[in-house]
């Protein structure tokens, strides 16, 4: 049963990043992400962290999924020549085919070939599955304090850059 | 005595490899979409789904080993990831404004 | 924890499978005569102009990044609540455990406020807002002319009534 889950989920996160990989239509491409984020989230409970996974969701397709749509709609040239009918279509090309696609596959199967002849060691105790956002909670106040308070800088960093670049008209 | 390492149950249902080849297949799809695609938007959602794949080796790693760490890291991760959106497509979206472009084969000027 | 999410995935897979159920019965039942009338974006209403997908105003960029900043630390709080009134942890460190876990969150929620407050100050949360011109109208007839006749005209005609 859980692998029959599990293979629904992987199928549906590798299915719809293939898609983003061939699609020329960059509203399919982001909608084909939603669907690999949903794929992988629900991977993420499957291996037992159910905190991430509606993290997962609410951080990637509730925020970054809506704020490429934005950057989308904002980098668009408009086309005087669409009528209301037409479909929204933004097509876009690929390039340098051949060389990406030798140079990826090679690494993917370096990668396989490791992976295959790897043997994991396990140690741990029986996992009963629990909730684990107590332990998040514990594991952020205590021995991950400081990346905890720098990642509070660093969003606000973002915040201050990100809207300074993104409100202010260059001189040019 | 020793005792032998106790396998965590979750194993039983789900063998690590298959998460394993997974997550690699994943980084690939993204490597791929990174090195052949022109549009800056189709990078950034590349490289989002490489963020996920390597997420998904941490939990995966994490919960076969029953180490909260890795579910830490996944945290962090998250929050990077977000402010590197917001900062990245900000940086688009004022590159489409100086140069009404966003592809990325117009934007070779750095090169010396 | 595996048997609650799949009660969520059942609610899913119901949920998509009765949607499909109702808008396959729906597709078998209607009748199918499209004509370009009834095809149009708004059937009997305003024409629109071009095409939907027009380029959006960067101040909406602006509110969805406040938006998914924010959302981050949201989520850095849902850990850190569960664990804050925790008793065993408190007792184990003599009650010094709520107050350290409110200083860090205290310290970690001001730094986003440092923030919302330098994009406040800054005007990037003002919206633009269309400044509405009032006609102006240029006479070689002073004002006060004007002025004169509806006062001449006035008493007339409260002198009819």
């Amino acid at each position: 049963m859980e692998l029959a889950v599990f293979y629904f989920f992987a199928f549906l996160a590798l299915g719809s990043a293939v898609f983003i990989l061939l699609t020329k239509n960059l509203m399919y491409a982001a909608f084909a992400l939603f669907l690999s984020l949903v794929g992988v989230a629900g991977l993420f409970v499957l291996s037992g962290a159910d905190f991430l996974a509606i993290t997962q969701l609410m951080v990637y397709v509730g925020g970054i999924l809506v704020l490429i749509i934005f950057g989308i709609m904002l980098t668009r040239t408009p086309d005087k020549t669409d009528d209301s009918q037409s479909a929204n279509r933004i097509l876009l090309n690929s390039r340098r085919r051949f060389w990406g696609l030798t140079l990826s596959i090679s690494l993917f199967l370096v990668l396989i070939a490791t992976i295959t002849q790897a043997t994991f060691r396990l140690s741990g105790m029986p996992i009963k599955s629990r909730s684990t956002i107590k332990t998040l909670g514990v594991e952020l106040m205590t021995s991950h304090l400081l990346p905890f308070e720098i990642a509070g800088i660093l969003l606000l960093v973002a915040l201050i850059g990100a809207a300074y670049l993104a409100l202010n008209r260059s001189p040019s | 005595m020793i005792q032998p390492p106790a396998i965590p149950e979750i194993i039983q249902l789900i063998p690590l490899k298959s998460y394993l080849i997974l997550s690699t297949a994943l980084f690939v799809i993204g490597i791929i979409g990174v090195l052949t695609r022109r549009n800056a938007i189709v990078i950034f959602m590349s490289v989002e789904l490489m963020l996920n794949s390597v997420n998904l080796l941490l939990i995966a790693f994490s919960s076969y080993r029953s180490d909260p760490t890795g579910q830490v890291f996944v945290f962090f991760i998250m929050a990077v990831a977000a402010a590197e959106v917001a900062v990245g497509l900000a940086i688009i979206v004022m590159i489409y404004r100086n140069t009404r472009t966003i592809d990325i084969n117009f934007l070779k000027k750095l090169k010396g | 924890m595996l048997t609650d999410f799949g009660i969520l995935l059942l609610f899913i897979l119901a949920g998509l499978g009765l949607l499909g159920l109702i808008l396959g019965i729906g597709r078998l039942l209607r009748p199918d005569r499209p004509n370009p009338e009834k095809n149009a974006t708004y059937e009997s209403g305003e024409e629109p102009v071009g095409n939907a997908n027009v380029q959006f105003n960067v101040r909406f960029y602006v509110v969805a990044l406040l938006f998914v900043l924010f959302e981050i630390e949201l989520i850095f709080l849902f850990p850190w609540a569960v664990v804050f009134g925790n008793e065993d942890l408190i007792q184990q460190t003599d009650g010094r455990w709520g107050w350290f876990a409110l200083a860090e969150m205290t310290v970690f929620v001001g730094m986003l406020i440092l923030g919302l407050a330098y994009a406040w100050v800054k005007g990037y949360l003002d919206w633009v807002r269309p400044k509405p011109a009032i006609p102006a109208t240029e006479s070689p007839v002073p004002a006060a002319l004007y002025e004169a006749i509806n006062k001449k005209y006035e008493s007339k005609t409260v002198n009819k009534t």
